[in-house]
This record gives structure tokens, C-alpha cells and sequence, in this order.
């Protein structure tokens, strides 16, 4: 994080009108701009050069096991609030190359194949995803071996929050104090409004941005708006997750029915850790090319929902499916704690979405928590 | 926004040739494979501790963690006992002086053998899985007069599964040191005990306060182990594991080792009793 070291010029306020200005800002400042776009009935990340690439028109919907996006006539920039894609892969790469390993003689030479990123930046950001990201900044950076990869990815990051102003029936963050405010992590953050869009500067790097827009000053009543839209959102989430037992309490349901219960509805398709912002495990491949005179190696992002994960030499340490529904949600709310500091989960709701099943955590923990039963 | 930046740091993935200069058949399927780093800096600056472990990679197939098991004050040479079982160390079988394989490492934490100078030392192990601890036995025989007692007790299934018979007999022979074998499956050849590697503690003098244990072997095994050591008094922080789970980058990232809040690669493979108590053995753990 860079430290804002001028003092700050304070919010300010971009009429929406003039919206496009700031994507020609982040443009002009060599940035690749990238925000959520219409794709297949839902939202990815992909290249926005005007306003008109955000979704404007349409919602979404989530429930567990569902997605749905439907008009709406709000006019909003950022009314559809995310998509299966957290900001994950934009440090944590789904496929990294790590080094190119080329045959000489009967040896080898191993080359280092640190990405080479352009600047990107990502516009609307969720709270929730910062919070993500902030935990693979822990894992990836500040864990007993800083990646270089992942470094490489993440300086090149300029991150553009947008505060929440709907929650989903999916959402949670105001239970893990993740949002729905952008609290730390980012350059920009945004908070929608009727006719114009609050913008406040989070690092040096989104101050000096910020002057390059023609912002008039926020008065109290935009600002006491922006706080009431968020407390609103915060206030609308019918989902929480009750932490404070944790990571004791769920160790000790290691023998608890409930796995059962939902081992029995669980694909182990894997689907809750490919959309979830924090989950980092990876294997590592190994492919040569047809002449068998170079191999890449590269890391993939893997699931423990697998066969493969819990293999070791001729047995596997998690055979069943309940061993991997307990593996994930016991890593995700207990272990992790214990790792990293921090919960693992930071309460976006995308593996209830997108689970097919819809199987949802924040039912889960509790029944598991739950000794009657 | 970008993180504060980290300090620079060799690249955790880079991997360094190593030639293959010996490689002793130890039985069908197992040999012990010397490597000698072929780049003179990174072989002389190459610093191990028993019980640490080296990524070992073979061209176009992988990487597979193995143990170091030769001696860590003479790190030009690094010996290796690999069980031939999967895709990676079955192409290390195939492989011959000459060869070249690639190593990362070492990683890990090692046996406490500097805390354990001047103390009595059992050494607990079960089943094939003991080499990580073989090179700590070596160790401390070839430091004889830094340790007290030592006593070996060994348990395999059936005396097909005894690896080292002759070391078993050369460990026998030192001065103040105890070897002794169990089958719980015997045969006719079998002169040893029979029973479970458990049932040895009653034929060994363990003086508890002034004992280190060192268990490598079949998790619960080494959980029965404790249990009746500390029954004899030994205390739990006196317990130490070398375990085993699958492990991809050795470094902590691909989550694949955990055992309960622990990453094996980096947190072991060598844990304290008292730490992973509650995960042993733990079905789905």
C-alpha cells in the first residue's frame, strides 16, 4: 500500500455525465481499464474503453444455486454487483508459467518466467473482493516465501472500488466486516449516486488521479447520501456468518452428523473454490513440448474438492466426499484463521451462487456449530 | 494499490541440476540416489538440517519431496531414499550415474538433534516410511559421544518389509545402544518380537526426563507411540514426528500438506507431539 503522503484533497464529486472522463484518465495514465461486462447471462472481466461497456440496464440475482440477470431501468453504472469471477486471477494467475526448462547434453538449464503484466486497472472493485485480495496479499507476499509471480502481477494493479449500494440475497459482508464499504486496499473508491459518482482517493497513486478529473468538492449531503446508501446495503443482508466461536468450534464438530447431511448433497465438483476470492491451492504441471527438448513448468489452480488433492502414495488421505466438504469448510473458517490471522472467507457468497446444489455456508455452520443435533 | 514492496528474494521455484553419483539398490522397488549439485556456488553454499527435505524434479515428468538422509556437515553430496511409487520417483528408478535431476531446497524444519545433545534418545518407526529418520540415526552414531542411550525400536508388518536388516545389526553393535524389532505378521525366519512396536516400550529402561523421542512410521502408530511414552512419564514436549503428506511446492503455497492449521512443507516435516495431538490420525485430516 502506498501511503498517501500529500495531504488529501478530500472527496469529490464527477457528474455522470462525465463518467467517461475517468476511464480516459486511467487510459492516458497507460492503464489497461478492465470492469465487469455482459458475457454468457452473467459478468466477467474484460476491456472497458467507454461507459457504455458496464452492464447499465441490468441487475443480477442470486440465490443459492442461481444467477440471473434482468433489465432494469435504474440507469446505474454498477447496479449488477458481480459475477462468478472474483479479482483473483488477476494476481493468483489460474495457469502461471514458472520456468521454462530447457535440455542441454544430458543436463538441463531452468529459466525463471516472471510474467510480464501490463498496468491494469480494475474498475468496481467490490469491498468484499478487496478483502479477498488483501488475504492472498498475506498468503502470496507476506507468508514465509514472497512469490515472485504473484508480486509481479499485483504491482501492476491501480484498483477502483465501488462501495455497495444493493446487497444480494447472497451477500454477507457486513457479518465478516468486509463491507459494504471499501474500507483499505485501493486506489480509487467509488460510491454511485443519483446524478454524480463520489469519488475518494485511497493511495498516492489514485490522489494524483484523482487531480487529472474535474471533481467539485463533496459537500455533507452527498457524502451523508453515500453513507446512507452503504448503511442501507449493509442492513438489507439477510445473510450472516456467527464467527466469534471459531476456529475451536469447528474443529470440535469434526465428528459432527452434518457432514454427513451435506456430503450427501455435494457434487465435489469444485465449483465454491474456483469462484472464491481467498482459495489458493495450485498443483503443479509439467508440459513438454513435442520435441521433449523444452518443458514448462506451471502452476494451475487446483481444488480439494479432487481426487487427487488428498493422494499420497498409493492412498487418499480424503477419499470421501464429506473428508472434502469438511476439509474446505473447516480450511476456510477455522484452520485459516490459524495460518494467516484472518477468516478465509470474507463473505461475498459466490460459493452459494455457484454452487449447483446450492449448498450455503452460512446454513451450514451453524447447524455443524449446533451440539443438539 | 499495491502492496508494501517485499524485500528482493531468490525465486522459491528456481531449480538447480544435480548429477546423479551413486545409486545403491536398497531393495525392488527402493534406492538411496546421491546428487551432487553441478553448479560450484550453489553447491558449496548448500546448508541442510537431518530431517529436511529437497523438491527433486525430473525432466518433462515433475517434482517429487524427498527426504535428505546423508550427513548434514558434508552438504556436497546429498542422498536421497526413494521409494519407486509414483510417476516421478518410478522415472528416478530409471534413471543412472550420470543422469541429471533437478533440486530445490532443502525445506522444512528438521529433527531437534542440537536440543537433543547430552539426552537419552528413542527412536520410534513403523512400517517402510523411515527413512527421513534413518538419517538422523546415522547422525547421532556418527556423533556417538554427544548423546546419551540410544534405542531404536523398529515394527514392520512382515519381515519382507525389513529394510536395512544390516544396519539394524551394524546399529546394534555401537556402545549404550538398544535395537530391537517387532513383526506383527512373522514368518518362520522371524527370531525378532512379535507383536506391535507399541509392545517394545516394555522391554526398554527409559529414563523420562531425560529422553527425546523421534517417531516416523504410520500415524497411528506414532499416536499409540506417545501415548504409552507418556504413560511412562516422557513428557509431550519431548515428542517429536516426522510426517508425511503430499506436497507440490514445498514452500507453504499449494495447500496440499495441511494437517489441521498446519502446512507440513514448511511447519514440518518434523512437528512437536504437542502441536499435532489433535489431528493424529484423524480421519480425513
Amino acid at each position: 500500500m502506498t501511503p498517501i503522503e500529500r495531504p488529501s484533497a478530500g472527496p469529490g464529486l464527477l457528474p455522470k455525465s462525465s463518467f467517461q472522463l475517468l476511464l480516459d484518465a486511467l487510459q492516458s495514465q497507460g492503464y489497461r481499464v478492465m470492469g465487469q461486462r455482459l458475457h454468457d447471462g452473467a459478468v466477467k472481466w474484460d476491456d472497458i474503453r467507454q461507459v457504455s461497456d458496464l452492464p447499465v440496464g441490468w441487475r443480477d440475482v442470486q440465490e443459492p444455486g442461481r444467477y440471473r440477470l434482468e433489465p432494469s431501468d435504474s440507469g446505474r453504472f454498477f447496479e449488477v454487483v458481480n459475477g462468478p469471477e472474483s479479482v483473483k486471477r488477476f494476481a493468483f494467475a489460474p495457469r502461471e508459467p514458472l520456468l521454462m526448462i530447457e535440455r542441454s547434453h544430458k543436463s538441463f538449464r531452468a529459466t525463471p518466467t516472471l510474467p510480464q503484466v501490463e498496468k491494469t486497472a480494475l474498475l468496481g472493485v467490490r469491498a468484499c473482493d478487496l478483502a479477498g485480495l488483501a488475504v492472498q496479499d498475506q498468503i502470496f507476499l507476506h507468508d514465509a516465501y514472497p512469490d515472485p509471480y504473484y508480486q509481479a502481477r499485483r504491482e501492476n494493479l491501480f484498483l477502483v472500488a465501488v462501495n455497495c449500494a444493493r446487497a444480494l440475497s447472497t451477500c454477507f459482508c457486513a457479518s465478516m466486516n468486509t463491507g459494504p464499504k471499501a474500507q483499505a486496499g485501493f486506489d480509487l473508491a467509488l460510491t454511485e449516486l443519483e446524478d454524480a459518482v463520489l469519488v475518494e482517493a485511497g493511495s498516492q497513486t489514485g490522489q494524483d488521479l484523482m487531480q487529472r478529473l474535474p471533481l467539485s468538492p463533496a459537500s455533507d449531503r452527498p457524502l451523508a447520501e453515500a453513507e446512507a446508501q452503504m448503511e442501507a446495503c449493509a442492513k438489507s443482508q439477510t445473510r450472516r456468518l456467527e464467527t466469534a466461536q471459531l476456529p475451536q468450534a469447528l474443529y470440535d464438530a469434526h465428528e459432527h452428523p452434518r457432514w454427513d447431511q451435506v456430503a450427501a448433497r455435494c457434487l465435489a465438483c469444485g465449483n465454491c473454490t474456483m469462484v472464491c476470492p481467498t482459495c489458493f491451492c495450485h498443483t503443479v504441471e509439467d508440459a513438454p513440448d513435442v520435441t521433449l527438448q523444452r518443458t514448462e513448468q506451471a502452476r494451475v489452480w487446483d481444488s480439494c474438492f479432487t481426487q487427487e488433492h488428498g493422494y499420497i502414495h498409493g492412498k487418499n488421505i480424503r477419499p470421501a466426499i464429506k473428508d472434502r466438504y469438511r476439509m474446505w469448510l473447516t480450511h476456510k473458517l477455522a484452520s485459516w484463521v490459524d495460518q494467516f490471522g484472518t477468516s478465509g472467507c470474507v463473505g461475498c457468497g459466490r460459493c452459494v451462487t455457484w454452487c449447483p446444489v446450492g449448498i450455503d455456508l452460512t446454513e451450514e455452520l451453524p447447524a455443524l456449530l449446533d451440539k443438539e443435533r | 494499490m499495491r502492496p508494501a514492496p517485499a524485500a528482493p528474494s531468490p525465486n522459491p521455484y528456481d531449480l538447480h541440476a544435480a548429477t546423479i553419483v551413486e545409486k545403491v539398490r536398497v531393495t525392488e522397488d527402493i534406492d538411496t540416489v546421491r546428487l551432487q549439485l553441478v553448479d560450484p556456488a550453489v553447491r558449496r553454499s548448500f546448508r541442510f538440517q537431518a530431517g529436511q527435505f529437497n523438491m527433486l524434479y525430473v525432466f518433462g515428468v515433475g517434482e517429487v519431496a524427498i527426504s535428505i538422509v546423508s550427513d548434514p556437515d558434508e552438504p556436497q553430496v546429498l542422498d536421497h531414499t526413494i521409494r519407486a511409487v509414483g510417476r516421478v520417483t518410478k522415472a528416478i528408478r530409471g534413471m543412472g550415474l550420470g543422469d541429471t535431476l533437478g533440486v530445490r531446497g532443502p525445506f522444512g524444519r528438521g529433527w531437534p538433534l542440537h536440543d537433543a545433545r547430552g539426552k537419552d534418545v528413542v527412536v520410534v518407526t513403523g512400517g517402510l516410511g523411515c527413512a527421513p529418520v534413518v538419517g538422523a540415526i546415522d547422525y547421532m552414531f556418527r556423533r556417538r559421544e554427544a548423546y546419551g542411550a540410544v534405542t531404536i525400536l523398529h515394527g514392520i508388518k512382515t519381515p519382507r518389509d525389513l529394510l536395512y536388516r544390516e544396519r539394524f545389526e551394524a546399529w546394534r553393535r555401537h556402545a549404550d545402544t538398544t535395537v530391537l524389532l517387532t513383526s506383527d505378521q512373522p514368518d518362520k525366519t522371524w527370531h525378532d518380537h512379535v507383536g506391535v512396536v507399541t509392545e517394545l516400550f516394555e522391554q526398554v529402561a527409559i529414563d523420562p526426563a531425560r529422553t527425546v523421542v523421534l517417531m516416523c512410521g504410520p500415524e497411528i502408530m506414532m499416536r499409540l507411540g506417545a501415548s504409552v511414552l507418556m504413560q511412562r512419564g516422557v513428557p509431550a514436549t519431548a515428542l517429536y514426528l516426522s510426517l508425511e503428506r503430499h506436497m507440490e511446492c514445498g514452500i507453504g503455497l499449494c495447500g496440499h500438506c495441511q494437517m489441521g492449521p498446519y502446512f507440513l512443507c514448511k511447519d514440518g516435516p518434523v512437528m512437536r507431539y504437542e502441536q499435532v495431538a489433535p489431528f493424529l490420525g484423524r480421519p480425513g485430516v
